[in-house]
């Protein structure tokens, strides 16, 4: 579904990401765990057409897709729901979702996109409750939900998430971990889960990838990666505190 | 007396409606890309002045060489952009506005140029006979004005909340990033913000144009007039730059009728000065000015 072969990424003088390789099936939930600046949204710019690779190729459905532009990206089924959400601010809950879907806009009739939306609120009803007002009013997890509302809206076949659960109370964010295993299960969405946060991704997760400065470091099932020491020394547990 | 502040009030409405078309310009641009552009009056500058060329140099008819005119200045807005933000996009804001200071010198100079020194007018765009309004004497063209503006703002209005174009260009102005991951092509918009606003700004000259004269080097005074009314209603509010140009032009007009006509030009200055330092997000702004 989606592969990156030895990709290479540069900020300048700053070398990102290290010939990182990794794949995501379809229908699974992959996470890709990493500290603060070990590059996880550097990668998911790169696969998004944000951030050009300096080596390497990202492969969609076996087709090199690191040259495209972000619009043409979202057009192959990729959304990316960003780091801290990115909501339009000042526009409402309604528009920022019939924005999700303005890749569709001549395609798709308008009771279609009116359909989605639709079950973007009856996915999350506090969105239909407040589908005038202003994004920016929303709270964290309610702005979080309709970042993930958004991004459905293009209708994407694989989902890329950059820390949803950063900022949020453990509550909230175990219910959008929820919501995103059921769009897994329901819809057959393929997921590549960012997270600083190794053990929620990996509770949900079905394979998972660890990050360390531009490189992986381990790979494998979620639940060996649980169990893998050295990531419960580094990522789960006491120390987790610390990063 | 009576008589004579209806008529300041009308001519003050006449010149305030080419500010606010202005002060839309600004943010237009402002709003999609983040940028203030200092060219904006030049655009007001080139829609008048084309129409007098276009007229007279072409023998057209005035309505067509006024929609010419607002034409080429709107392609003039999206080369601007193509050839001189675009190259250098993601560089500093200072840089990219001083790159418009330069568009509107090279504008100004070629402007110069072409058509000289002299000063130009363009005629009413219907009827000379003045109708009487609560004892001033309104001319036709102020009528014109006003109206031309209005319908202008209206068709922006329903634009921007309407149409999902317009809907993605705010979406730039929000969160560019967010915006490239909605597929929103923010180079577009960007171009067509431009365009957009050269327009506008080019209706304000074609509509001012009969009224007061023009010449090559109206544009810097028109700008930042224009930039005042969009300051005045809290820059990135298109409703209070377009409310900041009327208010301008009346103070400008009552200020001229009332005290001397030789400061015409700073009134709106020092009221715009006055009302920054009581409330510094203008008048229709958020206050806490949270826009970058
Ligand atoms: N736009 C940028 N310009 C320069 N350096 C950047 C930029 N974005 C990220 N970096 C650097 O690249 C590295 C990876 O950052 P990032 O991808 O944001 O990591 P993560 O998302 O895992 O926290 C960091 O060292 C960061 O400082
Ligand atoms: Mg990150």
């Amino acid at each position: 579904m989606l592969a990156l072969e030895n990709v290479d990424i540069f900020h300048g003088r700053i070398h990102a990401v290290r010939r990182v390789s990794l794949h995501v099936d379809p229908g699974e939930i992959v996470a890709l765990i990493g500290a603060n600046g070990a590059g996880k949204t550097t990668l998911l710019g790169a696969i998004s057409g944000l951030v050009r690779v300096g080596g390497g190729r990202i492969l969609h459905k076996g087709d090199a897709i690191q040259t495209l532009s972000p619009d043409a990206v979202v057009r192959r089924g990729i959304s990316q729901v960003p780091e801290r959400r990115l909501v339009f601010g000042p526009l409402s809950v309604e528009d920022n979702l019939l924005l999700g879907a303005y890749t569709r806009r001549g395609r798709a009739r308008k009771a279609d996109v009116a359909a989605d939306r639709e079950a973007v609120y009856d996915m999350f009803p506090v969105l239909r409750d407040r589908k005038k007002q202003a994004a920016g009013t929303l709270s964290g997890g309610e702005q979080q939900m309709l970042a993930i509302g958004r991004a459905l809206m293009a209708r994407p076949s694989a989902l890329l998430l950059d820390e949803p659960g950063m900022g949020l109370a453990p509550a909230v964010c175990k219910e959008i971990f929820r919501h995103i295993v059921k769009l897994r299960d329901e819809r057959g969405l393929t997921v590549l889960l960012v997270e600083q946060n190794a053990k929620s991704a990996l509770a949900v997760s079905d394979r998972g990838y660890v990050l360390e400065t531009g490189r992986i470091l381990l790979q494998g099932p979620s639940e060996e990666l649980l169990a893998n020491r050295d990531v419960q020394r580094a990522y789960l547990g006491r120390e987790r505190d610390a990063l | 007396m009576f008589a004579a502040a209806a008529q300041y009030l009308v001519s003050g409405l006449t010149v305030g409606a080419t500010y606010g078309l202005t002060g839309l310009g600004f943010t237009m641009i402002f709003n999609t890309t983040g940028i203030i552009n200092f060219a904006q009056g030049e655009f007001v500058m080139l829609g008048g002045m084309m129409s007098v060329f276009f007229r007279t140099w072409l023998g057209l008819d005035l309505f067509s060489a006024i929609l010419l005119a607002v034409a080429v200045t709107a392609l003039v807005g999206a080369a601007m952009e193509r050839l001189t933000i675009r190259p250098i996009q993601g560089s500093s804001p200072i840089n990219l506005v001083i790159a418009t200071i330069g568009v509107s010198i090279l504008i100004r100079g070629a402007a110069m140029l072409l058509w000289g020194k002299d000063t130009f007018s363009l005629p009413p765009f219907g009827g000379t006979a003045p109708i009487p309004l609560f004892g001033a004497a309104v001319q036709p063209q102020s009528l014109w004005a006003l109206a031309i503006t209005l319908a202008l703002l209206t068709a922006l209005k329903l634009f921007f909340s309407a149409s999902i174009h317009g809907k993605a260009m705010l979406a730039c102005a929000c969160n560019r990033k967010a915006a490239h991951l909605m597929g929103i092509s923010v180079a577009r918009m960007s171009l067509f913000s431009f365009a957009l606003s050269a327009f506008t700004g080019a209706v304000g000259g074609a509509i001012l144009a009969p009224i007061t004269m023009t010449s090559y080097d109206v544009g810097m005074m028109l700008g930042l007039k224009g930039f005042a009314a969009c300051i005045l209603g809290g820059l990135g509010n298109p409703f209070g730059a377009a409310v900041g140009g009327l208010l301008i032009g009346i103070m400008e007009s009552f200020g001229a009728g009332y005290v001397s006509s030789a400061y015409k030009d700073a009134f709106a200055f020092v009221v715009l000065l006055l009302l920054l330092f009581v409330r510094p997000s203008g008048l229709f702004g958020k206050s806490g000015a949270e826009r970058v």
